[in-house]
């Protein structure tokens, strides 16, 4: 073991050096597009710290546990942020503002990639160093600005469409919808059925908040429209956009998204669902133990989310691990993020937390997709998601998305005019 | 910062109110030894035992103040199109972002100005009237009367971030505010029922407050003047509009002072009850933290130092127009307990993102 370790480190040290190499050619080659002037130079070894959302399973303790028995020199202290995601980059902001060295490695959403990168909080990194080929390749896109890599992914997560099947197959309906007709399809008779009588069709996040942003993305997306387009540049105002946001304002409309959907946040769908109000739930992969053990459980499968004309494509979630621009001791902490990001500690995380992991061969091992039945399902989620908007005022992007969509959906706007109204407020953003 | 003006005031202007006020117990010791010319020996030690105050003072309210009127002339950092970065230095745009209020940009500052003016009118106005009902119920001897107390009491001991939680189960859409009602309504959605939702919780909340120091007020009112009421043949309605309300009124003042100034930088309870960015309840405070955690501490500084303006000058307004003796002319007990509240208020407003 001992010797495995050395020989594991004097490679990775031969591989850090070939990366600087590397990274410098790269920057004086075509320092015109990266603009990198000051190309990141990973030195200095010891303590360091990694700093990311308080974990009440006990996984991420357990695995710097297994660090810090390796590298007794090198030992990774784990500050532990709120729960809640704004306060976490709140701190991380103010860290940065003040430029202290208090915070190595950071574990970022995947929606602050870009923010962070623009303010140069956080350090381009070597790509050649992670097994970047091996995991799945949007979770890889997350951690990209301007094509530098920024930040790796460490979990990811994406959306899933829990239906109830056995009412499904009581009605007749033999497979999952995998279109927004066949759902509403399924639906109607469904609710034929004397028990669903009371029941609603379907439901994701409508409430004013970020959810809105993740569930407007995707039935944008999965119209076959997009917010931003491939360059970055705002592009919502399209009959495919319109498409999807007429999805969920006739749905609230006619019945099929019940009207209480607008306050609905993660956990209100999910009691909805597990109550039995619903017969589709848009919602994230924990929802699946927890409903296991509630009244649906065994009652319930997943699915990909449908689209507008087949399967639909999700917003993907999950975190990134950055290295801090401020921070001292890179060297060590490049090698904790390579140990961090690896297939094992995936696995670990996926094992004990049920994370979803970036490493596309975990989703088909047969051991896990039996203690996970829904991996295949997540798989396919995240291979079809699309990256939320990726721009730097992230905050501002979402805050506009969220205005515009609950305007539409509380009947307020057009939808038309509220997609008018978020092209022009996403242009202004993107001007600035 | 603003709640520091009643103790300047207070240093400035002791003599006059003290002078042209009639019917109280005087209370000139103290206010002509003020003005008795020191000697410099005391003038030292004086100087002396203030200064400890005062550097705390400095450092934890002056410094940060002059911080923020100084970020709030610097503009949002821009971002270069070609490297993709975001530039190293705010750009000095001097007055420009208090002038955007008035221009495109400035709606959402008004609506946030109007919810903030809104909800402390109403709040405040609520909350007096049944904070001085339960002052007077707290006040009756009956049987039981500590456990009424205690009970009346309970909601203002709770944070106000856990009372926001537990309001937001009574407004969930299947919770117990609709089941009582009857009806369906999405109270956390936006519209005119969100600031319902807010008031309900927050005159919930704070009612207690106010019944607490007017409570306080009622205690000190001696009995005989009661007493001679009644032999006069007064009303218990004549009683309360002509000893009770006036004995009674320095107190409330302050209780009422106190819960505008508090009232004015409402934020816990929108925020959490309702939700951020939430149109109908977005008050000034969650306006500057909003522009705050989206990196642009020009703008938010500029936010904060027009809240601090306002609620400068309301308290300034409070102090002129309702009574001059709201910061203490009065000596005895009474003065004490003002003191000790106003050290209080340091700590209160220290929270306004600044």
């Amino acid at each position: 073991m001992n010797a495995r370790t050395t020989r594991v480190l004097q490679c990775s040290a031969v591989l850090v050096a070939a990366g600087l190499v590397l990274t410098a050619c790269g920057s004086s080659d075509d320092s015109n597009s990266s603009g990198q002037s000051k190309s990141p130079s990973f030195s200095g070894r010891g303590p360091i710290t990694y700093v990311a959302a308080k974990d009440s399973s006990g996984v991420t303790e357990k695995v710097i546990d297994t660090w810090n028995k390796q590298h007794p020199k090198e030992k990774v202290t784990f500050v532990a942020l709120p729960g809640d995601p704004d306060s976490q980059r709140q701190q991380m902001i103010q860290n940065a503002q003040t430029k202290s060295d208090a915070y190595t490695v950071l574990s970022l959403d995947v929606v602050w990639s870009s923010e962070f990168a623009a303010h140069q909080w956080i350090d381009q990194l070597p790509t050649a160093q992670f097994p970047l080929g091996k995991m799945l390749k949007p979770t890889v896109e997350t951690g990209k600005y301007r094509d530098n890599l920024y930040a790796v992914p460490a979990s990811s997560d994406g959306g899933m469409l829990y239906y109830r099947s056995d009412l499904l197959k009581k009605a007749g309906v033999s497979t999952p919808p995998t279109t927004w007709a066949q759902m509403q399809a399924a639906c109607a008779k469904v609710k034929k059925l004397p028990e669903a009588k009371d029941m609603s069709c379907y439901a994701g996040q409508f409430q004013k908040y970020e959810g809105l942003t993740v569930n407007f993305a995707e039935a944008v997306n999965s119209a076959g429209g997009v917010i931003t387009d491939a360059g970055g540049k705002p592009d919502v105002d399209t009959p495919a956009a319109k498409k999807g946001l007429d999805f969920l304002v006739d749905s609230l409309k006619d019945g099929t998204i019940p009207k209480e959907a607008v306050t609905y946040q993660e956990e209100d769908g999910r009691q909805a669902f597990q109550n039995g109000k619903l017969v589709f739930l848009r919602n994230w992969p924990y929802v699946y133990s927890l409903a296991e053990k509630s009244k649906v459980g065994g009652k319930f499968a997943v699915a990909p989310l449908p689209g507008l004309d087949g399967a639909g494509s999700s917003s993907l979630g999950g975190h990134n691990v950055a290295l801090s621009s401020f921070a001292k001791n890179k060297a060590t902490a490049l090698d904790f993020m390579k140990f961090f990001t690896s297939q094992e500690t995936a696995t670990t995380f996926l094992e004990d937390a049920s994370m979803a992991p970036p490493y596309e061969s975990l989703y088909d091992d047969r051991a896990l997709v039996k203690q996970y039945p829904y991996l295949p399902v997540l798989k396919k989620s995240i291979l079809n998601a699309a990256p939320r908007p990726r721009v730097v005022q992230y905050g501002d992007a979402s805050s506009a998305i969220q205005q515009q969509a609950y305007a539409a959906l509380t009947g307020e706007k057009s939808s038309a005019q509220a997609l008018k109204d978020l092209q022009a407020d996403l242009q202004k953003l993107s001007a600035q | 910062m603003a709640t520091r003006t009643p103790p300047e005031t207070a240093a400035k202007r002791p003599p006059r109110p003290a002078a042209g006020r009639a019917g109280r117990p005087p209370a000139p010791e103290k206010a002509r030894r003020g003005r008795k010319p020191a000697t410099a020996g005391t003038g030292r030690m004086a100087a002396l035992l203030v200064s400890p105050t005062l550097l705390v003072l400095t450092v934890v309210v002056l410094y940060p103040t002059l911080m923020a009127l100084q970020e709030s002339l610097y503009g949002t950092k821009g971002l270069d199109p070609k490297t993709g970065f975001i530039s190293d230095t705010e750009p000095f745009v001097g007055l420009k972002n208090y002038a955007d209020i008035f221009g495109q940009a400035g709606d959402r500052f008004w609506n946030a100005f109007f919810n903030t003016t809104f909800f402390t009118v109403v709040t405040v106005g609520l909350e007096t009237v049944i904070g001085v009902i339960m002052a007077l119920i707290m006040h009756k001897a009956f049987s039981g009367r500590a456990l009424v107390r205690a009970s009346i009491l309970i909601p203002w001991a709770v944070p106000t971030a856990i009372s926001g939680l537990l309001w937001r189960w009574i407004f969930n859409s299947d919770g117990i505010a609709n089941s009582l009602i009857g009806h369906q309504i999405l109270w956390t959605t936006e519209g005119f029922h969100a600031k319902v939702a807010v008031i309900i919780a927050e005159v919930w909340k704070t009612a207690p407050f106010i019944g607490l120091l007017v409570l306080a007020g009622l205690q000190v009112i001696p009995k005989e003047v009661y007493e001679a009421a009644r032999m006069d043949g007064a009303s218990p309605v004549r009683q309360f509009c002509h000893i009770t309300l006036p004995l009674v009124k320095p107190a409330l003042l302050v209780a009422v002072l106190f819960r505008c100034l508090d009232a004015l930088r409402m934020f816990d309870l929108p925020y959490i009850l309702i939700g951020a960015q939430k149109n109908s309840v977005e008050t000034l405070s969650m306006l500057a933290q909003n522009e705050a955690s989206n990196v642009r501490f020009g703008p938010a500084a500029a936010y904060a130092v027009l809240l601090f303006v306002y609620v400068l000058l309301i308290a300034l307004g409070f102090v002129r127009l309702l009574g001059a003796d709201l910061v203490g002319d009065a000596g005895g007990p009474r003065r004490a307990k003002r003191r000790s509240l106003l050290r209080r208020t340091p700590a209160l407003t220290a929270e306004v993102p600044a």
